[in-house]
C-alpha cells in the first residue's frame, strides 16, 4: 500500500491533544500540524512530553483528550497498522534483541516491513556497521546501537520518520554524517520529526521548530518567526576614538541600554524594531566611531529565553 | 500469516541459539529411554506390551516436566520485551498485536514440537530397534506425545497470561513457578485429600469427573491412561475414564480450551496495555 499526500493534507496533526498518567499530565492541549515534506524538530528540556508525543503519534498510547490524526487516520487504531510500513521510528535509547547479531536484528525487521535483504546489507554499510554486522548486539557501544537504530529507522524508504534524540551517542563525525542522510532523505521528500533538547545542532535542518515544556507546546515556527517571537534585544558593539566613549554615549542621547562601557568601547542594546534608527544615530556620529558590530541574539539565548520565561 | 510465519521463526531461531531447544530435547528423550528400558523389564507374561508401560510412566511424569518447560518458554514472552523496550519498536512495525502474540506462540509451540518429537520419538524409536517390540502400543504412543503438546500449548498460552499480567520479570517467574505448583501439586494434592476424607461419598462420580476437568493435567492424565486399553490395563484403571463419561473428544476440547482462553485472555491486556 502506498500513502499519498496531497500537500494541503497534513501528514500529522495534533487537536488540541493531552495525556496524562494518573494524576500526572505529560502533555496538555498540544496543536500542530507537519506538512508532507518537511523537517520538524521538537525541542524541549528531558521530560518536556517529546517522546510520549513521539508515541501517540506512533499509536503506541492514547491520547486522554484531543485528537491525532496520521496520513488521515487514527493511528492507536489496528487498521492503522499497514501504514507502519511508511513509518520510520528510532525509540530514545534504542532497545534490540542482544543475542542477535546486528546482520539478524536488521534481517528480521526488514523482512517485517517486506524489504529485500541487499537493502539490509546497504543500509548497514551507510551506517557503518558492516564490519560488525556479525556480531552480537549485545557488545555494540552505544554509538553502534544508535546506528543500528538509524538503519532499522531507514529500513524500506519510510515516507514518514520519527526520530527521537536521534544523535545522542554519535561522536562529532557521525553526528555530522547522519544529518546529511538526513539532508538527503529530506531532498527525496521524507517528512521527519527529530526531537532535540539542543536548538543550535539542527538549527539548519529544520523548516519549523516545536518548542515543548512541561507538556506545553510554549512556540513553534520557523526560526525566524522565532526571533520575532522571543523579541530579544539585538546588540551593538561600538569601538570609538580611545577616551571619547562616554560623551558619545551622551551625544547619542537618553533612553540608551548601555551594557557595557569602558574608554573606547561601548556595548548598548536595543529591540529589533529600533535597530536601524540606532544604527544611523552612531553613524551620523562621524569619524568618531571606529567599527560597529551587530550582535544578532543566538539560538541557545532564543531557547533559554522561551524555557525561562513564561508562555509568551 | 507472512507475519505469524516471519515472527515464529524468529522465537524458534532464539530457541535453537540459545540451546532451549537442545536441552529440552535432552531431558526428554533421556527421561524417555529411561523410563523404557526400565519398564520393560517388569512386564512379565502379562499381556501388555512395553510400550504401553512406557505411556503410562511417561505420561504421568510429564504431567510434571512439560508445563515446566513450557513456563519456561514463556514467562518472559511478553514482559521481557517490555521491560528492555524491543516491544514498543515492533509495535511500530506493520504488525498488530494479535499477530504478536499469536507469531510468539505458534514459534514456541514449534520448539516444544521439535523437542517432544526428537526427545520422545527419538527415544521410542531407539528402544523399537534394541527391544524389537510390535508396533501394536504405537498409536497409544503418538496420542501420548499430541497430547504432550498440547498440554505444553496450554502452559505456553498460562505463561503469556502471565507474562503481560506482570510488570517485571522476577514477578513472572515467581507467578509461573506458582501456576506450576497450583496445577500440578497442589490441585491433586487437595483432590486426593478431599477424596480419602470423604468417607459419605459426597464427591459422586459426576463431581469427580468434572473436577478432573477443572485441572489441564488432569485432563491430560485421564486422557492418555484411559483411551487405550493396553494402556489402561497397564495403568490399572480400566474403564475408569468411560465410566466417568469422559469421552477422549470431550478430554481434547477442554484441553484446546484450555489453550484458547489464556491466549484470548492475553490478547485482550495486551490490547489495551499502552507503552
Amino acid at each position: 500500500m502506498t500513502v499519498t499526500c496531497s500537500t494541503n493534507q497534513p501528514v500529522v496533526s495534533l487537536d488540541a491533544v493531552s495525556k496524562r498518567y494518573g494524576s500526572e499530565t505529560v502533555v496538555s492541549a498540544v496543536d500542530f500540524k507537519i506538512q508532507s515534506g518537511e523537517c520538524v524538530v521538537l525541542v524541549g528540556h528531558n521530560g518536556a512530553g517529546k517522546t510520549t508525543l513521539m508515541k501517540l503519534m506512533l499509536g503506541l498510547t492514547r491520547p486522554t483528550s484531543g485528537k491525532v490524526n496520521v496520513f488521515g487516520s487514527n493511528p492507536a487504531l489496528a487498521s492503522a497498522v499497514a501504514q507502519h510500513k511508511t513509518l520510520g521510528y528510532l525509540p530514545e535509547s534504542v532497545a534490540f534483541y542482544d543475542a542477535m547479531t546486528g546482520r539478524e536484528v536488521i534481517a528480521f525487521y526488514a523482512r517485517l516491513k517486506g524489504v529485500s535483504n541487499s537493502d539490509c546489507e546497504h543500509l548497514l554499510e551507510s551506517v557503518g556497521l558492516a564490519e560488525a554486522a556479525r556480531r552480537r548486539v549485545g557488545t555494540y557501544s552505544k554509538g553502534m546501537r544508535q546506528r543500528l537504530g538509524l538503519a532499522q529507522a531507514m529500513l524500506g524508504n519510510p515516507q514518514l520518520l520519527f526520530l527521537d534524540e536521534p544523535t545522542t551517542g554519535l561522536d562529532p563525525g557521525l553526528r555530522h554524517q547522519f544529518y546529511e542522510l538526513i539532508d538527503a532523505l529530506h531532498k527525496q521528500g521524507v517528512t521527519s520529526l527529530i526531537s532535540s533538547h539542543a536548538l543550535s545542532e539542527v538549527e539548519a535542518r529544520a523548516n519549523r521548530f516545536i518548542i515543548m515544556k512541561a507538556g506545553v507546546m510554549i512556540a513553534s515556527g520557523t526560526l525566524d518567526e522565532l526571533y520575532l517571537q522571543a523579541a530579544l534585544p539585538v546588540r551593538l558593539k561600538v569601538s570609538v576614538t580611545p577616551g571619547q566613549a562616554y560623551s558619545i554615549a551622551g551625544r547619542l542621547g537618553g533612553g540608551l541600554n548601555i551594557d557595557q562601557i569602558n574608554n573606547e568601547k561601548l556595548q548598548l542594546s536595543c529591540f529589533n524594531a529600533d535597530k536601524m534608527m540606532l544604527i544611523r544615530r552612531i553613524s551620523d556620529l562621524g569619524d568618531v566611531i571606529r567599527d560597529l558590530q551587530i550582535i544578532p541574539p543566538g539560538l541557545d539565548e532564543v531557547y533559554s529565553h522561551f524555557m525561562n520565561g513564561e508562555r509568551s | 500469516m507472512k507475519m505469524l510465519w516471519i515472527l515464529a521463526m524468529k522465537e524458534l531461531r532464539d530457541g535453537f541459539r540459545n540451546r532451549w531447544v537442545a536441552a529440552a530435547i535432552i531431558v526428554l528423550g533421556i527421561l524417555a529411554l529411561t523410563l523404557s528400558v526400565l519398564g520393560s523389564a517388569p512386564t512379565g507374561s502379562v499381556r501388555v506390551s512395553e510400550l504401553d508401560i512406557s505411556v503410562v510412566s511417561l505420561a504421568s511424569l510429564s504431567v510434571y516436566l512439560i508445563p515446566l518447560i513450557a513456563l519456561m518458554l514463556s514467562f518472559d514472552a511478553m514482559v521481557g520485551e517490555f521491560e528492555r523496550g524491543t516491544m514498543m519498536l515492533l509495535l511500530t512495525y506493520p504488525v498488530t498485536r494479535w499477530q504478536i502474540i499469536m507469531g510468539k506462540f505458534l514459534g514456541h509451540v514449534l520448539i516444544l514440537s521439535i523437542a517432544i518429537v526428537v526427545g520422545y520419538g527419538g527415544a521410542v524409536v531407539v528402544l523399537t530397534l534394541v527391544t524389537d517390540s510390535s508396533t501394536e502400543g504405537w498409536p497409544a504412543y503418538a496420542m501420548m506425545m499430541a497430547s504432550s503438546l498440547v498440554l505444553g500449548a496450554v502452559f505456553i498460552a498460562l505463561g503469556y497470561l502471565v507474562s503481560v499480567l506482570v510488570r517485571e520479570r522476577a514477578t513472572a517467574i515467581g507467578a509461573a513457578i506458582g501456576l506450576w505448583l497450583v496445577f500440578v501439586v497442589l490441585y491433586d494434592l487437595l483432590l486426593f485429600g478431599a477424596l480419602t476424607m470423604d468417607k459419605d461419598q459426597l464427591i459422586g462420580q459426576q463431581l469427580f469427573s468434572m473436577l478432573m476437568l477443572v485441572s489441564p493435567t488432569d485432563t491430560y492424565r485421564v486422557l492418555n491412561l484411559s483411551s487405550f486399553q493396553g494402556v489402561s490395563e497397564a495403568a490399572g484403571i480400566a474403564g475408569v475414564a468411560s465410566e466417568a463419561g469422559l469421552s477422549g473428544a470431550l478430554l481434547i476440547s477442554v484441553m484446546m480450551l484450555w489453550v484458547i482462553a489464556p491466549l484470548m485472555a492475553t490478547l485482550l491486556v495486551f490490547q489495551r496495555r499502552e507503552l
